[in-house]
């Protein structure tokens, strides 16, 4: 019964979590890069948040600034992946290394409250079902305006990016700034759930953000698990991956609840995405027989 | 419409597998010729292709493209001039995405790319008619992944792709290698068609005497390098495999090396 009475909360937390695996998407499934700025951005989203709001700015401005914040960040990681030529992983590391100092010093501290009963915020933990509904909204606003982007002429150069990098630049796209623009987008997103985050739980943390990247992953492949069953539009992938994040969160809270030690939760998370990571190179590798086919080059 | 001069390229330079594959490489191609290429493996055929693309920057020499010098110009600037198709089926298209997504795209080289949608009103009338001059079926298809598509008609939807913008030059390294004869024969037969109906200029490499000597108005042969042989006009159309042969042997004092080009 204590569970069934958790449900709203766990799943508008898990719709938060949707809106970073979304940032996630953009660059895993759509660039075909592993961006782990995302653990860094997600705090930078919530401290540039908390600080603004405390400070008496519109919600809805601080969010704006904390997207710009976001997408600040991503245009580092893709500077030092692009012009530097540093690995996408080793980029995205070093900006999150960088992020951890950055947001200390935008909050001034490790921790900054934001309080629902002091401060007007979109969505607060005091009320699950009207956060619900806030989120519902303002996922659609989200999902509606990706789909806009990457069906225009820019957007998919972005996608032709992730899809066939060759391919892209011999139909004239420069991939270095579709691949920085992504993580721009992505980075933007990211922080923007972790503004939302904040203002549901009542405060930002410098930890808030530790291990995102794998909370993100694993929403995105349970998301993709469930679409490419039923329907592959690409509004319906964007719906599996927040539906992702809904249940990631319900299965940890059951877990929870179910009295597991609570210090083997990132354990276990990383387990089971590595394991799904692991999966399709399993079958290929383990799986497979070589097919025994006539003929070859003519 | 294409001007290489003194060309010089080696990979991995300074270690022990350094290889200087061009060296000082001189070449034209007039407007409007369609030249085949033929050599062994190794014979610097890609190498040179690669380098009028711009993949990698050349150790020295000047390239010019339609009278612009294109030395120092990026791989996806110089695009605009270009139309390139590939020896893998999988390398020239985006397989996730759509066939109509696909031209879209091409079309768009040496664009601007905005916010405005990727598929113009009156724009996919256009692909319908131009898929239908493939003749394989694929105007009914327009909202398909490539992704789903035969090797023979990715090559084909590549080779639509490459000319959809009338490049200056169309390059097009192997594009039939990967088919089987009956296939690369039309994408041959499709090749030659966008060729005349756009007055292209190409270079084709192929590792297939005959169909070197079937198409274009001029034949060269590369070894180690170097352009041993160039054929043109009249003097290609009367050539035979045996006679190519032959001057292979005497131009570079070996036996031809590529026994898949012996067909
Ligand atoms: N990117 C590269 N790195 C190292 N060596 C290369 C590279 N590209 C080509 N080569 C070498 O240059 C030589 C010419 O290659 P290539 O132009 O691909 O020959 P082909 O005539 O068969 O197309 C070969 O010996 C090849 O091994
Ligand atoms: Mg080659």
């Amino acid at each position: 019964m204590a569970l069934l009475g958790a449900l709203p909360g766990a799943i508008a937390q898990g719709m938060i979590w949707g809106i970073m695996a979304i940032g996630v998407f953009v660059t895993f499934k759509i660039l075909d890069v592993a961006d782990l700025t995302v653990d860094g951005s997600i705090c930078t989203g919530g401290a540039v948040c908390v600080m603004l709001v405390t400070r008496g700015v519109n919600v809805w401005l601080a969010l704006f600034i904390a997207f710009l914040a976001g997408i600040a960040a991503g245009f580092f990681t893709g500077a030092l992946h692009i012009f530097l030529g540093i690995p996408a992983i080793l980029a995205g590391i070093l900006t999150q290394l960088m992020l951890w100092s950055v947001n200390l010093k935008i909050m001034g501290k490790a921790n900054q409250s934001l309080s629902a009963r002091t401060h007007f915020v979109l969505i607060s933990q005091l009320s699950p079902p009207l956060a619900i509904l806030v989120l519902c909204g303002f996922l659609a606003v989200l999902i509606a305006l990706l789909y806009w982007f990457f069906g225009t002429e820019l957007g998919c150069s972005v996608r032709s990016t992730g899809c066939n990098r060759n391919m892209s630049r011999a139909q004239g796209i420069n991939t270095g700034m579709t691949t920085i623009l992504g993580l721009m987008l992505s980075n933007g997103i990211v922080a923007l759930s972790g503004a939302m985050l904040t203002q549901y739980q009542g405060f930002a943390d410098i930890n808030m953000g530790r291990g995102a990247i794998v909370i993100g992953l694993a929403a995105v492949i349970i998301g993709e698990a469930l679409t490419q069953r039923i329907f592959r539009g690409f509004i319906a992938r964007l719906c599996g991956v927040v539906l992702g994040g809904i249940i990631y969160y319900i299965v940890y809270q059951t877990v929870i609840f179910l009295g597991l030690d609570t210090d083997l939760l990132k354990l276990l998370s990383a387990v089971v995405v590595a394991v799904f990571l692991g999966i399709p190179y399993i079958k290929k590798t383990y799986f497979s027989k070589v097919k025994k086919e006539a003929g070859g080059h003519a | 419409m294409l001007e290489i001069r003194e060309l010089y390229k080696s990979f991995n330079v300074g270690t022990v597998n350094q290889k200087d594959v061009l060296r000082g490489l001189n070449f034209t191609i007039a407007d409007g010729d369609f030249v085949t290429i033929i050599g062994g493996n190794g014979a610097g055929k890609s190498t040179l292709l690669n380098a009028v693309a711009g993949v990698w920057k050349p150790d020295s020499g000047v390239i010019y493209i339609d009278g612009n010098d294109v030395t120092n110009m990026s791989e996806y600037k110089r695009a605009k001039f270009l139309g390139r198709v590939f020896q893998d089926p999988m390398m020239g298209t985006a397989a996730d995405m759509q066939i109509e997504e696909n031209l879209a795209l091409a079309a768009r080289r040496g664009k601007r790319r905005g916010l405005g949608w990727q598929i113009r009103p009156g724009e996919r009338e256009k692909y319908v008619k131009l898929l239908g001059t493939l003749g394989l079926g694929l105007e009914t298809r327009l909202t398909t992944k490539v992704g789903l598509l035969s090797g023979g008609q990715r090559q084909a939807l590549t080779l639509l792709m490459a000319s959809l913008t009338q490049p200056k030059l169309l390059l097009l390294d192997e594009h039939t290698a990967a088919l089987d004869p009956k296939t690369a024969a039309k994408v041959l037969e499709i090749t030659d068609q966008l060729v005349e109906e756009n007055h292209l200029t190409a270079m084709m490499v192929t590792h297939n005497m005959r169909d070197a000597i079937k198409h274009g108005n001029r034949l060269i042969m590369m070894n180690e390098g170097n352009i041993v042989l160039d054929i043109a006009g009249e003097d290609k159309k009367k050539l035979t495999v045996d006679a190519l042969l032959d001057m292979f042997s005497k131009a570079s004092g070996s036996e031809f090396s590529n026994d898949r080009a012996i067909l």
